[in-house]
């Protein structure tokens, strides 16, 4: 009885005790035991796998799925955080540029930045392309320059009543359609996604003047297009002394709980469609690969 | 009209011109000389850990394999070793292909369950919102 009990729990939890946790790793593979069936069974999977929604709204996003291993729930993790494509500033064409902030670090902090636009609307850049096309490419001015203000009080000190445009946003960023761009997009919508981010800052005297280019990108080649974040548990109960000797916690091994937070250019639930093909999409080539070797 | 024909046309030449240059260098497999073909390394290109380790689990669930590890080569490099040996005179590229195979289906289970499971949330949520009034 207890011995079968000891190997349900070491198939099916993650127990943690106080100085460290037990059974981390997967072990229900063929063989393994005897008097399991570990094979895979397509069938078996889908009867015991589910997914529950916890919480959605309009910029996050909570669900369990149960009956998955840690391998591909992990897989999915990672493929949300740096390889679901979106759209960033790559190239920046800077004009003129005589704020305290060098042209570099702009042009890092402007590629930081959201850009509300769909990306599966758009084409990766070919590598060796100087030129963007409207397949490829979206283009934003940012031309600020600040200067002093007349109507200012003598004596006062407060840089939003001496100057004007002292403070560079994303709110002056302004899109310039290529192509056929303003016909496929209407107004208003190819903008960034907050217009509040403060960019830069500005005295009397300074101007920025740049043209920026974005293309598609994932985060594993461009670190900046990240999207998503996702969340874990605690062990505190280990502090008391009266506890200790009473509890047992553990974890079932194969229940995630998933909590997507988006940056707003795609919908979390979108977010989490768009990894589950791209990872189908990860397959599907090197399965095409191995049909080509095969026919050689 | 016709200049959207001329860019369609543009953009599937150059698609296919990048799948070519990507065909030669997007998998390898390695095999020792003196065994035959049921012990093969693969090596991925352009691949880490999140294909390495779903990849493994599914091949590992398979009983003919009786041995499947992943290994990246080094940070720098982004590729991955996959080492396949199976029972028996097996060739190693069938669990290879069964399993990519297996995760494709999975993913698309994964995939329908969870469209699912958002529908039947946000019908809930309209419903409800519908019923306070």
């Amino acid at each position: 009885m207890a011995a079968a009990q000891a190997v349900e729990e070491m198939r099916s939890r993650v127990v943690l005790e106080e100085f460290g946790v037990r059974n981390v790793h997967t072990t229900d593979f063929p063989g393994n035991y005897s008097g399991y069936d570990d094979a895979w069974d397509q069938d078996r999977f889908e009867k015991n796998f589910r997914v529950d929604v916890v919480h959605m709204d309009e910029n996050s996003l909570e669900f369990d799925m149960v009956g998955i291993d840690a391998a591909i729930a992990n897989a999915f993790r990672r493929i949300l955080l740096a390889e679901v494509p979106t759209m960033a500033v790559e190239k920046v064409l800077v004009y003129n540029n005589t704020s305290i902030v060098q042209d570099e670090i702009l042009a890092h902090r402007l590629g930081l930045i959201p850009i509300h636009a769909d990306p599966r609307l758009f084409e990766y850049r070919n590598q060796g392309e100087e030129e963007g096309t409207e397949i490829d490419t979206l283009q934003f001015r940012l031309q600020v320059r600040c200067t002093r203000n007349p109507h200012a009080a003598k004596d006062s000190s407060d840089p939003n009543e001496l100057y004007v445009n002292h403070k560079v946003y994303t709110r002056h960023m302004t899109w310039v359609p290529l192509g056929n761009q303003a016909d496929l997009f209407p107004e208003g919508t190819i903008r960034p996604v907050h217009d509040d981010i403060l960019i830069a800052q500005l005295r009397p005297g300074q101007e920025i003047d740049l043209l920026m280019q974005c293309v598609k990108g994932i985060g594993k080649k461009v670190a900046r297009v990240a999207n998503p974040r996702l969340d874990t548990f605690s062990r505190e109960v280990f502090r008391n002394e009266k506890l200790k000797k009473v509890v047992r916690l553990a974890r079932v091994r194969d229940h995630y709980i998933f909590s997507v937070e988006s940056t707003g250019v795609l919908p979390p639930e979108v977010l989490v469609s768009e990894a589950i093909k791209v990872l189908m999409g990860k397959c599907r080539r090197f399965l095409d690969e191995l049909d080509a070797v095969q026919m050689d | 009209m016709e200049e959207d024909q001329e860019l369609e046309r543009k953009i599937s030449g150059l698609k296919t011109q990048m799948a070519e240059g990507e065909r030669k260098t997007a998998l390898e497999m390695v095999q020792a000389a003196g065994t035959d073909r049921h012990c093969v390394t693969f090596v991925l290109h352009e691949e880490d850990h999140t294909l390495g380790n779903s990849l493994r689990y599914m091949i590992m669930k398979n009983p003919e394999v009786e041995f499947c590890g992943y290994t990246t080569t080094h940070p720098s490099e982004s590729k991955i070793n996959l080492r396949i040996q199976t029972r028996g005179a097996l060739p190693a590229v069938e669990p290879f292909q069964r399993g990519l195979t297996e995760l494709m289906n999975v993913c698309q289970h994964v995939l329908d369950k969870f469209e699912a499971s958002i529908k039947e949330y946000k019908d809930h949520k309209a419903g409800r919102k519908e019923s306070t009034f």
